[in-house]
Formats: C-alpha cells, sequence, structure tokens
C-alpha cells in the first residue's frame, strides 16, 4: 500500500486534485459514447425511413411539451412479450431524426413506438380527449384542450430549420414548403401529392374533424405514423452489434 | 464601478424587456419577465446605493449565506415532497389532474424531480460544501459576494426551470428538461460556485484538502461537463424557448443516460458523501473510519460510476457491446459505493450507544443503510436478466426513492439539524423529541414507499410477460393499471408521512433558531434508556 503514501501529493495541491478528477471522471463516457458516431453497425441500413413532415413534427413536439415521455416509452425490446405486445422491436435507425431522442424509462401507459395504424383517428381524438371513455382502467390526463389550440403553420420553417441545422436531412424544397406542407396535411381535397412525394407514406386526412388545423391534429398525426415507416423486408440483424 | 453596476442592470433590463415583447411563446415571455423584474430591482438598489462607501468586509468565516442555503434547503425540500405528494395520487386518482396544462402529470413530474434534486439536494449541497470547505481549510469564502452571486442565482434558475415546465418549456431529457437559456444560465452560476469552492481551498491554512472536498471537488467538476454536454442544443428562435438537441436517437440517448446515471453519481452521491465525511464524524465525535479506504473508494468511485449510463439502456436499440460495458461497471461499482457506506458506519466505532441518545445520529446512520440498500439494489437491477423485468417498471421509481428520500433525505436533515442551532448560535435544538417523531415518520413512510413500489413493480413487470398455454399473453396493458390502484395510495400514504416528517423539522428548526426551547436534553433520555 505504499502507493498510498503518493496520495499525499495529489491532496495538498487543490489543482492537481481538480485536474485528475476530471480525467478520471472523463474516460468512461469518451469510451462509451465516441464510438457511437463512428462504428458504422450502430444503425441499422433499411429502407423508408425519412424525416417528419411539418405537421408530424409540430405534433412531436406537442408530445414533447406535455410530457408525454414521462409516461410512455417508445423503444420495443426483443422480448417475446413485447414482440408480441407491441410489434417488431424497435431500431436504432428509427430514431435518427428524433433531436432528442424518446425512448422514455417507464411504462405508466403502454409503449407508443408502434402505435400509428392501431386505433382510429377517432379513437385517438376522444382519448385524448377523455382517455377513461374509452379505455375505462387509464389513469392519462385528459388532452380535450388540444382541440382548442390552433396551429400556426409558419412556425414549421423555423423548426424545420433548426433540425436541418443539427444535420435532419431537410431539403431547400421541403424548407421552402414547409407551412403549405403542414396545412396540406390535413386537407384531403388539396393539392397533397408533392407532399407525399417529398414525405412517402405521410398519411392525409382531417385528423380532429374540426375545419381549423389544431394542435390535436399535429399529435394525432405524428401518432399515426410512429413507427410506419421503416420497410422491414430490407432489414437484415446483424449477428453482434 | 457604481456607474457600471447602474447602466448593467439597466442595460439587462432594456434588453429583457424587448424579449418579452419579441418573445414567442408563455413560457419565454414570462421568464423575460421575471428577468426584467429582477434587473429592475438590483438597478434601483444599484442607484440607491450609490456614492455610499462599500461596505466592510467581514473576517471569520462566511456563514450568513449558509443560512441562507438552510432556509432555501427546507423550503424547498417541503416544496419537492408536496408536488411528489400530489403526482402520487395523481396516478392513482387522475381526476386530480384537473384538465389544465399546467396541472396535469406530465407537465409537474418533471417540476417533482427537479424541486427535489436540484432545488432540495442542490442547495443543501451548496450550503453543506460552504460550510464545511471553510471549517476544514480555516478560510473564509473566496470572492466576497460571489457566494450570493452562486445562491440567488442558483435560486432564479430553480424558479425559471419550474415556472418553464408549468407552461410546456422542457427539453424532454429527464433530470435536463430546462430549456437552452435557463441551462447557459446554470452554466455561469455553476462557474462560479466552482470559482468559490476553489479559491477557498486554494487559500486555505491547512496543508491537507479534507476527504470531504475531494467528493465536493469531483461533484462539481463532473457536473459541469454533464451538464454541457448533454445541453448541446441549438434554440429554434431566440425568442422562444423551444430548442432542438444537436445529437439524435441513439447517440442523444446514451449521452442523455450517462449524463442521468451520473446526475446521481456525482450530484446525489459523491456531493452527499462530501456532507457524509463530515456530518457524520462532528456528530459521533470520531474521526473517519479509515483513511485508506477513502482514498480507494473516492478513487474509484469517481472512476467508474460514469460508465454505469447504459444500464438504464439495456434491450434498447443501443449496440450491445455499450450494454455489457454499462452493465460490468455497475455491478463493480458495488464495492465503492459500500466502501462509502463501510467507512460512514465504521466511524461510529466506540461510540454506538449514541445511537440510543442521539436523534439525529440515528438519522445520519439511517441514510447510510439506506445508501448501502439503495446501492446494492441499483447493480442488482443493471443485471440484464433482471432488468428485462424491472425495466419500465415502478421497481425503478421505488429504488429511485428508497436513495433519495432514504440516503439523500435524511442525510440532509441530519445536516440541517446539526447546523441550525451552530448557525444561530444556539446551545440545542429546540426538541430531540420532534426529531424522534421525523425519524420514524420518514422511515415508516420510505418502507411503505419501496414496498409498495417492489409489489407494483414486480407484479406489472411479471403480468406484462405473462403467456397462457397456446402462447397467448394473458393480460391487457390496462388490467396492470389497475391490478396497481391499491399500491399507488400506499405509495401515496408514504408520501405524506415523509412530507409530515419535513414539516415537524421546519417547525424544529425554526423554533430552534427563533431561540424556543423545550426541556428534554440528551442526558435525561440517556437515564431513561438504561
Amino acid at each position: 500500500m505504499s502507493f498510498l503514501k503518493h496520495h499525499k501529493k495529489i491532496e495538498t495541491r487543490a489543482t492537481l486534485l481538480l485536474v485528475l478528477s476530471l480525467v478520471v471522471v472523463s474516460i468512461g463516457g469518451i469510451v462509451e459514447i465516441a464510438p457511437l458516431f463512428y462504428l458504422e453497425n450502430t444503425i441499422e441500413k433499411v429502407k423508408g425511413m425519412r424525416p417528419y413532415s411539418p405537421l408530424e413534427l409540430a405534433g412531436r413536439n406537442i408530445y414533447i411539451r406535455e410530457g408525454c415521455y414521462t409516461c410512455h416509452s417508445q423503444m420495443i425490446r426483443p422480448l417475446r412479450d413485447e414482440v408480441e405486445r407491441y410489434g417488431h422491436y424497435s431500431l436504432a435507425v428509427e430514431s435518427v431524426y428524433d433531436h432528442p431522442f424518446q425512448w422514455g424509462s417507464k411504462r405508466t401507459g403502454p409503449d407508443l413506438a408502434r402505435v400509428g395504424g392501431r386505433y382510429s383517428d377517432e379513437w385517438h381524438v376522444d382519448h385524448l380527449i377523455n382517455p377513461r371513455a374509452v379505455v375505462p382502467e387509464s389513469i392519462m390526463p385528459n388532452y380535450a384542450f388540444l382541440m382548442d389550440t390552433k396551429i400556426k403553420p409558419e412556425t414549421a420553417r423555423p423548426l424545420l430549420l433548426a433540425n436541418a441545422r443539427v444535420g435532419v436531412p431537410y431539403s431547400a424544397d421541403m424548407l421552402e414548403h414547409a407551412a403549405a406542407d403542414l396545412k396540406v396535411q390535413v386537407d384531403i381535397d388539396g393539392d397533397w401529392e408533392e407532399m407525399v412525394a417529398r414525405y412517402p407514406k405521410a398519411q392525409v386526412r382531417n385528423f380532429d374533424g374540426q375545419p381549423q388545423i389544431t394542435e390535436m391534429d399535429a399529435l394525432v398525426a405524428y401518432l399515426q405514423m410512429l413507427g410506419t415507416l421503416v420497410d422491414f423486408s430490407t432489414f437484415k440483424p446483424d449477428a453482434s452489434r | 464601478m457604481d456607474v457600471l453596476k447602474i447602466v448593467f442592470f439597466a442595460f439587462v433590463a432594456l434588453i429583457a424587456a424587448m424579449a418579452a415583447s419579441f418573445g414567442l411563446d408563455q413560457a419565454y415571455i414570462l421568464h423575460a419577465l421575471i428577468i426584467m423584474a429582477v434587473a429592475f430591482y438590483l438597478f434601483l438598489r444599484a442607484v440607491r446605493q450609490f456614492g455610499e462607501p462599500a461596505p466592510v468586509v467581514g473576517t471569520g468565516y462566511q456563514d450568513d449565506v449558509v443560512r441562507a442555503g438552510v432556509i432555501a434547503t427546507a423550503f424547498w425540500g417541503v416544496v419537492g415532497f408536496l408536488v411528489g405528494v400530489f403526482i402520487a395520487f395523481q396516478l392513482a386518482f387522475p381526476a386530480l389532474n384537473f384538465d389544465l396544462p399546467f396541472t396535469t402529470f406530465g407537465r409537474v413530474r418533471p417540476l417533482h424531480t427537479s424541486a427535489v434534486i436540484f432545488a432540495f439536494g442542490g442547495n443543501a449541497l451548496i450550503a453543506t460544501s460552504f460550510y464545511i470547505v471553510q471549517r476544514t481549510c480555516a478560510a473564509r469564502l473566496w470572492g466576497g459576494n460571489l457566494s450570493w452571486f452562486v445562491f440567488w442565482g442558483y435560486q432564479l434558475f430553480i424558479v425559471l426551470a419550474a415556472t418553464g415546465y408549468l407552461l410546456g418549456a422542457t427539453q424532454s431529457k429527464e433530470y435536463a428538461e430546462p430549456e437552452w437559456y435557463v441551462d447557459i444560465w446554470l452554466t455561469l452560476v455553476w462557474v462560479a460556485y466552482l470559482a468559490v469552492f476553489m479559491g477557498t481551498i486554494i487559500k486555505r491554512k491547512e496543508p491537507h484538502i479534507y476527504v470531504a472536498n475531494w467528493f465536493f471537488l469531483s461533484f462539481i467538476v463532473t457536473v459541469a461537463m454533464l451538464h454541457l454536454v448533454n445541453n448541446l442544443s441549438l434554440p429554434v428562435s431566440i425568442y422562444g424557448s423551444k430548442s432542438v438537441q444537436l445529437f439524435s436517437g441513439v447517440q442523444d440517448a446514451l449521452t442523455q443516460w450517462w449524463y442521468g446515471h451520473n446526475a446521481v453519481g456525482f450530484f446525489l452521491t459523491s456531493g452527499f458523501l462530501g456532507m457524509m465525511y463530515y456530518f457524520v464524524p462532528k456528530q459521533t465525535g470520531k474521526p473517519v473510519f479509515s483513511y485508506k479506504l477513502s482514498i480507494i473508494h473516492f478513487w474509484s468511485l469517481t472512476f467508474m460510476y460514469i460508465w454505469a449510463g447504459p444500464h438504464h439502456l439495456h434491450y434498447t436499440a443501443l449496440p450491445d457491446w455499450a450494454q455489457t460495458l454499462g452493465m460490468v461497471f455497475s455491478l463493480m461499482l458495488w464495492m465503492p459505493s459500500w466502501g462509502g457506506m463501510i467507512n460512514g458506519l465504521m466511524t461510529l466505532n466506540g461510540a454506538w450507544d449514541k445511537l440510543r441518545t442521539d436523534p439525529v445520529l440515528r438519522m445520519m446512520v439511517i441514510s447510510l443503510a439506506f445508501y448501502g440498500m439503495s446501492t446494492f439494489e441499483g447493480p442488482l437491477m443493471s443485471i440484464k436478466v433482471v432488468n428485462s423485468l424491472s425495466h419500465y417498471t415502478d421497481w425503478t421509481i421505488g429504488h429511485v426513492h428508497s436513495g433519495a428520500l432514504g440516503w439523500n433525505g435524511m442525510i440532509t436533515f441530519g445536516a440541517l439539524y446539526f447546523l441550525v442551532p451552530k448557525l444561530w448560535h444556539r446551545e440545542r435544538l429546540y426538541s430531540d423529541t420532534m426529531v424522534s417523531w421525523h425519524f420514524w415518520l420518514a422511515t415508516i413512510g420510505i418502507v411503505f414507499y419501496a414496498a409498495s413500489m417492489w409489489v407494483t413493480g414486480i407484479m406489472e413487470g411479471l403480468m406484462w410477460r405473462e403467456v397462457d398455454a397456446q402462447g397467448f399473453l394473458v393480460n391487457s396493458f390496462a388490467d396492470t393499471v389497475s391490478a396497481k390502484f391499491p399500491m399507488y395510495v400506499v405509495r401515496g400514504l408514504g408520501g405524506v408521512m415523509y412530507l409530515a416528517g419535513a414539516i415537524i423539522m421546519c417547525v424544529n428548526l425554526w423554533l430552534t433558531a427563533t431561540g424556543a426551547r423545550r426541556d428534554t436534553p440528551h442526558a435525561a433520555m440517556a437515564i431513561a434508556a438504561e
């Protein structure tokens, strides 16, 4: 235990103690996090992933704002019961455009990673207005106020731009049409073909049944697309990663 | 200098007023108005004090800022526990969400976690570290009024974070929810905190740096690193609270849990071990059990904790190698954690009889017991097979609370009971009986909490995975929700008991500070126990 005698050098020099602490504490993070940015098999190569449409992204912001992540995960683990209950286990690539990620840590409510297409829009609207009207056991808060808050289409572009700046591949075309794309996604009679060409598989309809574009529209549009993008026929699991 | 101050505060008030008028969302506008009001108050104060001679700088220990910190700790503690009780009952009785945006569980839950970790825990750490560093260095706090900037700046951070959550400003990263400008403000306050702490150590009169200060120093510097990296984000507009994170998906997830787990590891462990290493020897009147053990467990804890983050992401889309690394280090972490517990408990060697007569010491000892228990439970839950059951369930919530209520809460209560008579120059506490009441209410409350969460957590974990003979899932998700109801009520009651104990503490401390006393000295109790 002679090395303990040398500890005197550290505990009589404040700066040395500070620097050594910082060095010791940096190592783990560097070893674990840094490789995720360059190891090629970290993110799977599959077809179908695309950035969120402006309306979906607005819905995602509401999901974040209301703290949905405090009770709902978006990460299906490769365990038998989870795959049975929720669908194919989640891939890393499915959250590649999520700044920040929404994997969550708690299931007070069920996982939502593949909730898209599982229920009708009407179910989602009824459920968000009063969860106990459709699921008597539910302990989720009521979100009726989402029906009354309108979304301003001009807020879409700055949001897309900020996402583009941190690496989401929004093209100049997408940025230019952000507001129009947001509006047209709730308008089945509008010219939505170009929007769907920019955002394949985007679902176009009036989600909440009201004439104006509300936060309910955006949130339901987001929920209805969750987990629907990846084409699993192009997915080959890596033997080890 | 005075002119400079006046101009600066006027400028800040003006900028804040402009920001408020251009603001894009409620949280941003309210925050701009709060900052404007604070700057305007400081401006007025600077004008009124213009030309007055500078106040005489005190000598001796600077304890007024510690006194303020003690009051803030007790206040935010009660607020945090109260909000916790409220959201616990929301989960049992959803009508308590009141159909208002800012009273829904999703917005109030971050308020609870931040109030308890950062407001209660943070103030406790700042106050006790300022007290301890002065005593163990035999030096006055460095930087004059900079320590007051740390105190008030930190309170402003808490107010901005809390009001922001209720109005929907959140990054959605657990325990790092405050938006970009609040993060920037906290960075400034934290750098000042490091400067005050480091400055005081540098001008110390003792040759050696006391072990408590190693822990405080590593806590301050590590939290700075974690905060900076995990909050790298780009504002959507400088006139709005919304920002997007620099990282996405899997990288963002591991960065978040590298942060999240080490908020536990350094904020709630290293910092609080600093408290333990001062107050336990003080209260027992014995030196720390083992100097060697302090060195070994300090460096191993500091090195290993940072690796444990991936155990929050077992079986997720995080690559397996990272999960395995996280699990291995989490298991190893058991040893340095128990090193700290053993060093604390064995400090009582030759003074165990004091447990009978000294309820404050009892509080510190039970906190170490809970520390030992939760640092055993943690490695257990980080094992992948265990985690496959426990993850996403209430078991995690129970685990966190046995650590937070048991370890962090109890050691802080012990420290407050130690500090208040000293800081307000009273011979002893108003009432030791009230400390005993607090002790039992808190302890039984934690048992209610942890036990009910073990039951619901393991139950729902098993119910989710239950399949029948044909291989079909037996339970719908809703079945598991309704099955948990009775235990959610028990958990809420445990919270009520813990809160009641804290309120008794506040009364006791208040009466102590104002000089009242009841005649229940230690000696009388000792004789009764013989």
